[in-house]
């Protein structure tokens, strides 16, 4: 492997897709994703990185560059947040149903209002249902690794579909982490060349985005969405190959002292890394509990998730945005689905915190966990609680 | 294509419902947003093929009289024909007539 710096995530972010050998990036710039971008303008115009650098003039143009670059067979690289990923939205749906391989690292940002730059997972959460491959991280390292990762599977001709890379903004976009670098030598390994299923070439004509009719519509949707649920054994693959290179391994769910726990705590992203202080200070108690990372959010691992909460009696879910009037956050909406009708179903508590930034300190977790131990049932009441709150 | 739209499962779509035989629009049945179809009067008609170069689908095809008709495979029933028959030859009838 390559060397160890010490470098902010982003700026690391940006070599990595550098390393990739991006033909195209196209973005514009958001705050907090604002440093990846401007590193990879600087890398193009310094002839470090030989690649189309096109700063479009807004958001819903960058991703309407990259669905055109991905179609004529360019390595597409894009980056947003929030309210820039809400200007895209319309060309994001349109990246999978013509299955192109698109990378995007999302610094994820709290959608307006109050108009917020800060973190948390309303943005992504506004695009669960894109129909895009949605990984997330949880330190700078992650988020490297994850840049291959993120060709890899996304250009993989049995996979081709684009893929968001959720890096939490500000915690870790702008934080300065060692992280070790691969030489190019395991990129080129691990990476091959972008060979697409479907290339726009003036020499043999094909349409991509057709006109699709009520009566082929609904095909066209089950074609996608088996396209989407068909990557996993690709995206593990990829990732057991990563573990041989790297000695990192990724899974789709990951726990820690998960095993013989009785209640666990349910993180995406940066908290998992608070949230397992907070598991070693509750075990330090003799407390039995532990922890799970989604780290792969669509497709849904949902046999993996089945596994990691066999034996659990609580789930404590942590979400990071809202459905408002809904079935409290996102994440714990999904979980008790996917978990209803199962034998011993376990109590399922939700805390909607660290919305647009606020801190959750490892001692809010013990303090959550406290709470939902005297939480029993499911009480409807209780269904989602706004941690820390103000009354 | 063999199977006709309606007869394609979905897994006969090829990745990204890419299209990868070209010209095929000429398969697409737009006569079935037809609700009024243009009617030629023989008797009026000047075969001056006014209707022919107007026709926004290339529907309408000359006869081996020289005369003109539309294919209804095609024919959207615009009634642009009608609006620029010079002759006013051409009229537009109910579909259920």
């Amino acid at each position: 492997m390559g060397k160890r710096i010490g470098i902010e995530n982003s700026l690391a972010a940006a070599e990595a897709i550098m390393m990739a050998n991006v033909d195209v990036v196209a973005a514009y710039p958001i705050t907090p994703q604002t440093h990846i971008v401007e590193h990879l303008s600087e890398l193009v115009a310094d002839g470090e990185l030989d690649a189309e650098f096109i700063p479009v003039e807004s958001e819903h143009a960058a991703m309407s560059v990259c669905c055109g670059s991905s179609a004529v067979g360019a390595r597409t690289f894009t980056c947003t947040s929030s309210q820039g990923l809400a200007l895209m939205n319309e060309i994001v749906f349109i990246a999978p149903s013509l299955r192109l391989p698109i990378v995007m690292i999302l610094a994820n940002r709290s959608m307006s209002g109050p108009l917020s730059i800060w973190n948390d997972h309303t943005d992504v959460m506004s695009i669960r249902d894109c129909g895009w491959i949605q990984v997330f991280t949880e330190n700078g390292q992650e988020i490297f690794d994850h840049v291959m990762f993120a060709f890899r599977v996304a250009e993989d001709p049995k996979i081709s579909l684009p893929l968001i890379v959720n890096v939490d903004g500000f915690t870790l976009t702008h934080v300065i982490e060692p992280i070790e670098y691969w030489d190019q030598e395991t990129v080129t390994k691990y990476l091959p060349d972008f060979k697409p299923v479907n290339v726009l070439d003036p020499d043999h004509p094909v349409t991509m985005g057709a006109f699709g009719m009520p009566s082929i519509f609904t095909e066209a949707k089950k074609s996608q969405d088996q396209a989407l649920i068909n990557s996993k054994p690709g995206i593990v693959q990829a990732w057991e190959e990563m573990g041989k290179l790297t000695g990192r391994h990724y899974r789709p769910v990951e726990t820690n002292c998960a095993e013989d726990a009785e209640t666990v705590f349910l993180t995406m992203g940066s908290f998992g890394e608070t949230v397992s202080i907070a598991v070693d200070e509750l075990r330090k108690q003799g407390k039995p509990v532990g922890q799970i990372k989604i780290r792969l959010w669509r497709p849904f691992p949902f046999e993996e998730f089945r596994q990691a909460v066999q034996g659990v009696k609580k789930i404590i879910i942590v979400d990071r945005a809202i459905s408002y009037g809904g079935p409290g956050g996102p994440v714990a909406g999904e979980i008790r689905s996917l978990l209803y009708g199962e034998d011993n179903m376990p109590v399922i508590t939700n805390f909607l915190c660290g919305l647009a930034g606020r801190d959750v300190t490892p001692e809010d977790y013990i303090a959550m966990y406290e709470k939902s131990e005297a939480m029993k049932g499911i009480v409807r009441e209780e269904d989602y609680i706004f941690y820390g709150v103000r009354e | 294509m063999v199977k006709s739209e309606e007869e394609l499962s979905w897994k006969d779509l090829g990745v990204g419902c890419v299209v990868n035989e070209p010209g095929n629009a000429s398969q697409y049945k737009t006569g079935d947003w037809r609700s009024i179809r243009p009617v030629w009067d023989k008797e009026k008609c000047i075969r001056c093929g006014v209707c022919y170069l107007f026709c926004p689908d290339m529907a309408i095809g000359k006869t081996g009289e020289g005369y003109f008709e539309t294919d209804l495979y095609y024919c959207k029933g615009c009634g642009i024909c009608v609006q620029e028959c010079i002759t006013g030859c051409i009229k537009m009838v109910e579909e259920e007539e």
